[in-house]
Protein backbone atom coordinates (compact mmCIF):
# COMPACT_ATOMS: atom_id res chain seq x y z
CA UNK A 1 0.00 0.00 0.00
CA UNK A 2 1.21 3.77 -0.71
CA UNK A 3 1.92 5.66 2.32
CA UNK A 4 1.75 9.48 1.97
CA UNK A 5 3.17 11.87 4.73
CA UNK A 6 1.78 15.75 4.56
CA UNK A 7 3.11 18.84 6.19
CA UNK A 8 5.39 18.18 9.04
CA UNK A 9 4.74 14.69 9.24
CA UNK A 10 6.78 14.55 5.99
CA UNK A 11 9.04 17.37 6.69
CA UNK A 12 10.08 14.72 9.91
CA UNK A 13 9.85 11.69 7.77
CA UNK A 14 12.28 13.47 5.07
CA UNK A 15 9.83 11.82 2.47
CA UNK A 16 6.48 12.63 0.89
CA UNK A 17 5.28 9.18 0.15
CA UNK A 18 6.61 5.65 0.43
CA UNK A 19 5.07 1.61 -0.72
CA UNK A 20 5.26 -0.81 2.01
CA UNK A 21 3.87 -3.67 3.34
CA UNK A 22 2.71 -4.13 6.47
CA UNK A 23 2.99 -7.42 8.70
CA UNK A 24 -0.36 -9.45 9.41
CA UNK A 25 -0.35 -7.89 12.51
CA UNK A 26 -0.56 -4.84 11.86
CA UNK A 27 -4.48 -4.23 11.21
CA UNK A 28 -5.72 -0.57 12.56
CA UNK A 29 -4.24 3.12 11.60
CA UNK A 30 -3.08 3.19 15.75
CA UNK A 31 -0.95 0.00 14.89
CA UNK A 32 0.49 1.37 11.58
CA UNK A 33 2.10 4.26 13.77
CA UNK A 34 3.34 2.16 16.03
CA UNK A 35 4.79 -0.28 13.47
CA UNK A 36 6.02 2.97 11.56
CA UNK A 37 7.50 4.54 14.57
CA UNK A 38 10.01 1.38 15.15
CA UNK A 39 11.05 1.67 11.83
CA UNK A 40 13.86 4.49 12.58
CA UNK A 41 14.52 7.96 14.39
CA UNK A 42 12.72 9.91 12.05
CA UNK A 43 9.30 8.07 12.19
CA UNK A 44 9.67 8.21 16.22
CA UNK A 45 9.89 11.48 15.85
CA UNK A 46 7.04 12.21 13.38
CA UNK A 47 4.48 10.14 15.46
CA UNK A 48 5.99 11.15 18.95
CA UNK A 49 2.59 12.34 19.95
CA UNK A 50 0.35 10.23 18.02
CA UNK A 51 -2.75 12.43 19.67
CA UNK A 52 -1.86 15.29 16.72
CA UNK A 53 -1.50 12.74 13.82
CA UNK A 54 -4.68 12.92 11.79
CA UNK A 55 -4.71 9.65 8.91
CA UNK A 56 -6.90 9.70 5.89
CA UNK A 57 -7.68 6.49 4.02
CA UNK A 58 -8.25 6.33 0.27
CA UNK A 59 -8.73 10.03 0.88
CA UNK A 60 -11.46 9.89 3.61
CA UNK A 61 -10.78 10.41 6.97
CA UNK A 62 -10.56 7.56 9.23
CA UNK A 63 -9.89 7.66 13.10
CA UNK A 64 -6.74 5.39 14.52
CA UNK A 65 -9.05 2.12 15.20
CA UNK A 66 -10.15 2.15 11.36
CA UNK A 67 -8.71 -1.25 10.02
CA UNK A 68 -5.78 -0.96 6.88
CA UNK A 69 -6.60 -3.94 5.10
CA UNK A 70 -7.65 -3.61 1.69
CA UNK A 71 -6.79 0.54 1.84
CA UNK A 72 -4.69 1.24 -1.04
CA UNK A 73 -3.56 5.08 -0.03
CA UNK A 74 -3.34 6.11 3.31
CA UNK A 75 -2.09 9.32 4.96
CA UNK A 76 -0.68 10.93 7.38
CA UNK A 77 -0.96 14.36 8.48
CA UNK A 78 -1.41 16.74 11.54
CA UNK A 79 -4.83 19.19 11.97
CA UNK A 80 -6.06 20.32 9.01
CA UNK A 81 -5.45 24.35 9.03
CA UNK A 82 -7.22 25.02 5.72
CA UNK A 83 -10.25 27.72 5.08
CA UNK B 1 -28.02 22.00 -8.40
CA UNK B 2 -24.70 23.84 -9.77
CA UNK B 3 -22.32 23.04 -7.75
CA UNK B 4 -18.34 24.20 -8.55
CA UNK B 5 -15.45 23.25 -6.29
CA UNK B 6 -11.72 24.40 -7.94
CA UNK B 7 -8.55 24.34 -6.26
CA UNK B 8 -6.47 26.59 -7.51
CA UNK B 9 -2.80 28.65 -7.09
CA UNK B 10 -4.39 31.68 -9.09
CA UNK B 11 -6.27 34.29 -7.71
CA UNK B 12 -9.82 34.47 -7.81
CA UNK B 13 -12.76 36.91 -8.90
CA UNK B 14 -15.73 36.53 -5.99
CA UNK B 15 -17.89 38.79 -8.22
CA UNK B 16 -17.09 36.89 -11.53
CA UNK B 17 -17.95 33.35 -9.50
CA UNK B 18 -21.17 35.00 -7.80
CA UNK B 19 -22.48 36.46 -11.02
CA UNK B 20 -21.66 32.89 -13.02
CA UNK B 21 -24.17 31.28 -10.39
CA UNK B 22 -27.39 33.42 -10.48
CA UNK B 23 -27.16 33.75 -14.40
CA UNK B 24 -30.15 33.50 -15.88
CA UNK B 25 -32.12 32.36 -12.60
CA UNK B 26 -35.31 33.80 -11.37
CA UNK B 27 -34.99 31.66 -8.63
CA UNK B 28 -32.51 33.16 -6.41
CA UNK B 29 -33.36 35.54 -4.17
CA UNK B 30 -30.42 35.53 -1.82
CA UNK B 31 -26.63 35.11 -2.63
CA UNK B 32 -23.69 34.86 -0.19
CA UNK B 33 -20.19 35.56 -1.14
CA UNK B 34 -17.79 34.78 1.57
CA UNK B 35 -13.79 35.49 1.00
CA UNK B 36 -11.18 34.09 3.44
CA UNK B 37 -8.12 36.71 3.31
CA UNK B 38 -4.33 35.81 4.09
CA UNK B 39 -3.99 38.78 7.09
CA UNK B 40 -0.82 40.41 7.44
CA UNK B 41 -0.27 39.43 11.11
CA UNK B 42 -0.72 35.69 12.93
CA UNK B 43 -1.23 35.85 17.04
CA UNK B 44 0.61 39.56 16.87
CA UNK B 45 3.48 39.11 14.53
CA UNK B 46 3.83 40.77 11.29
CA UNK B 47 3.51 37.79 8.47
CA UNK B 48 5.63 38.05 5.04
CA UNK B 49 3.94 35.35 3.25
CA UNK B 50 1.89 32.38 4.21
CA UNK B 51 1.88 28.57 2.21
CA UNK B 52 -0.71 26.73 1.86
CA UNK B 53 0.41 22.73 1.09
CA UNK B 54 -2.70 20.13 0.27
CA UNK B 55 -3.15 17.23 -0.33
CA UNK B 56 -4.33 17.64 -3.79
CA UNK B 57 -6.47 14.09 -4.60
CA UNK B 58 -8.00 14.29 -1.15
CA UNK B 59 -9.14 18.01 -0.96
CA UNK B 60 -10.95 18.07 -4.31
CA UNK B 61 -12.95 14.94 -2.67
CA UNK B 62 -13.68 16.30 0.83
CA UNK B 63 -14.79 19.80 0.39
CA UNK B 64 -17.39 18.06 -2.40
CA UNK B 65 -18.53 15.91 0.39
CA UNK B 66 -18.83 18.69 2.49
CA UNK B 67 -21.30 20.54 -0.43
CA UNK B 68 -23.03 17.82 -1.11
CA UNK B 69 -24.05 17.88 2.62
CA UNK B 70 -24.94 21.39 2.68
CA UNK B 71 -27.35 20.95 -0.48
CA UNK B 72 -29.10 18.07 2.03
CA UNK B 73 -29.36 20.47 4.59
CA UNK B 74 -30.12 23.52 3.19
CA UNK B 75 -32.55 24.25 -0.30
CA UNK B 76 -29.51 25.44 -1.96
CA UNK B 77 -30.04 26.52 -5.75
CA UNK B 78 -25.95 26.99 -6.42
CA UNK B 79 -22.35 26.47 -4.26
CA UNK B 80 -19.25 27.64 -5.69
CA UNK B 81 -15.97 26.87 -3.34
CA UNK B 82 -12.62 27.84 -4.45
CA UNK B 83 -9.52 27.17 -2.45
CA UNK B 84 -6.36 28.41 -3.57
CA UNK B 85 -2.65 26.93 -2.59
CA UNK B 86 0.82 28.05 -2.89
CA UNK B 87 2.55 31.17 -1.14
CA UNK B 88 0.53 33.84 -0.80
CA UNK B 89 1.22 37.59 0.66
CA UNK B 90 -1.03 39.64 3.12
CA UNK B 91 -4.03 40.99 1.39
CA UNK B 92 -4.27 37.78 -1.04
CA UNK B 93 -7.64 35.73 -0.91
CA UNK B 94 -7.17 32.33 0.21
CA UNK B 95 -10.95 30.50 -0.26
CA UNK B 96 -14.30 31.78 -1.89
CA UNK B 97 -17.67 30.28 -0.55
CA UNK B 98 -20.47 31.20 -2.68
CA UNK B 99 -23.92 30.02 -1.78
CA UNK B 100 -27.28 30.40 -3.22
CA UNK B 101 -30.63 29.74 -2.16
CA UNK B 102 -34.10 31.27 -2.88
CA UNK B 103 -34.22 33.15 0.80
CA UNK B 104 -30.88 34.38 2.93
CA UNK B 105 -31.56 32.28 6.10
CA UNK B 106 -30.34 29.01 4.18
CA UNK B 107 -27.40 31.12 2.35
CA UNK B 108 -26.24 32.12 4.79
CA UNK B 109 -26.07 28.50 7.22
CA UNK B 110 -24.89 27.01 3.94
CA UNK B 111 -22.29 29.76 3.75
CA UNK B 112 -20.78 29.51 7.63
CA UNK B 113 -21.18 25.73 7.54
CA UNK B 114 -18.88 25.25 4.56
CA UNK B 115 -16.22 27.58 6.43
CA UNK B 116 -16.65 26.02 9.94
CA UNK B 117 -16.09 22.38 7.46
CA UNK B 118 -13.15 23.86 5.78
CA UNK B 119 -11.23 25.10 8.48
CA UNK B 120 -11.04 21.63 10.23
CA UNK B 121 -11.53 19.33 7.90
CA UNK B 122 -10.08 20.37 4.04
CA UNK B 123 -6.37 18.88 3.67
CA UNK B 124 -4.66 21.91 3.86
CA UNK B 125 -1.88 22.96 6.30
CA UNK B 126 -0.56 26.08 6.45
CA UNK B 127 3.40 27.74 6.82
CA UNK B 128 3.73 31.07 7.78
CA UNK B 129 6.96 33.49 7.32
CA UNK B 130 7.80 36.13 10.06
CA UNK B 131 8.78 39.21 9.64
CA UNK B 132 12.17 40.13 11.79
CA UNK B 133 15.73 38.95 11.86
CA UNK B 134 17.89 38.22 9.18
CA UNK B 135 16.26 34.79 8.65
CA UNK B 136 12.86 33.72 8.47
CA UNK B 137 11.89 30.39 9.01
CA UNK B 138 8.64 29.06 8.22
CA UNK B 139 6.78 27.72 10.95
CA UNK B 140 3.57 25.43 10.25
CA UNK B 141 0.80 26.64 12.17
CA UNK B 142 -1.31 24.85 14.22
CA UNK B 143 -4.78 24.14 14.36
CA UNK B 144 -6.71 26.27 16.74
CA UNK B 145 -9.30 24.38 19.00
CA UNK B 146 -12.07 26.78 18.42
CA UNK B 147 -12.35 25.64 14.81
CA UNK B 148 -12.79 22.29 16.15
CA UNK B 149 -16.00 23.71 18.37
CA UNK B 150 -17.54 25.91 15.58
CA UNK B 151 -17.37 22.68 13.61
CA UNK B 152 -19.12 20.55 15.86
CA UNK B 153 -21.97 23.04 16.37
CA UNK B 154 -23.02 21.56 12.95
CA UNK B 155 -23.17 17.92 14.16
CA UNK B 156 -26.41 16.51 15.53
CA UNK B 157 -24.95 14.46 18.28
CA UNK B 158 -23.54 17.80 19.68
CA UNK B 159 -26.93 17.70 21.70
CA UNK B 160 -28.27 21.27 20.10
CA UNK B 161 -29.82 22.26 17.14
CA UNK B 162 -27.87 23.78 13.90
CA UNK B 163 -28.90 26.99 12.55
CA UNK B 164 -31.78 26.75 10.19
Amino acid sequence: MKLRYFAWVRERIGKPEEEIEPPAGVATIADLVIWLSQRGEEYAHAFENPRVIRAAIDRAHVRSDAAISGAREIAFFPPMTGG
Amino acid sequence: MAATVRLQREPFDAASEAEKLRRGRSDIGAVVTFTGICRGDEAGAPLLAMTLEHYPDMAEAEIARHVAAAERRWPLLGVAVIHRYGRLQPGEDIVLVVTAAAHRRDAFAAAEFLMDYLKTRAPFWKQIELAGGGRTDKIWVEAKRSDDALADRWTPSSGRRAAE
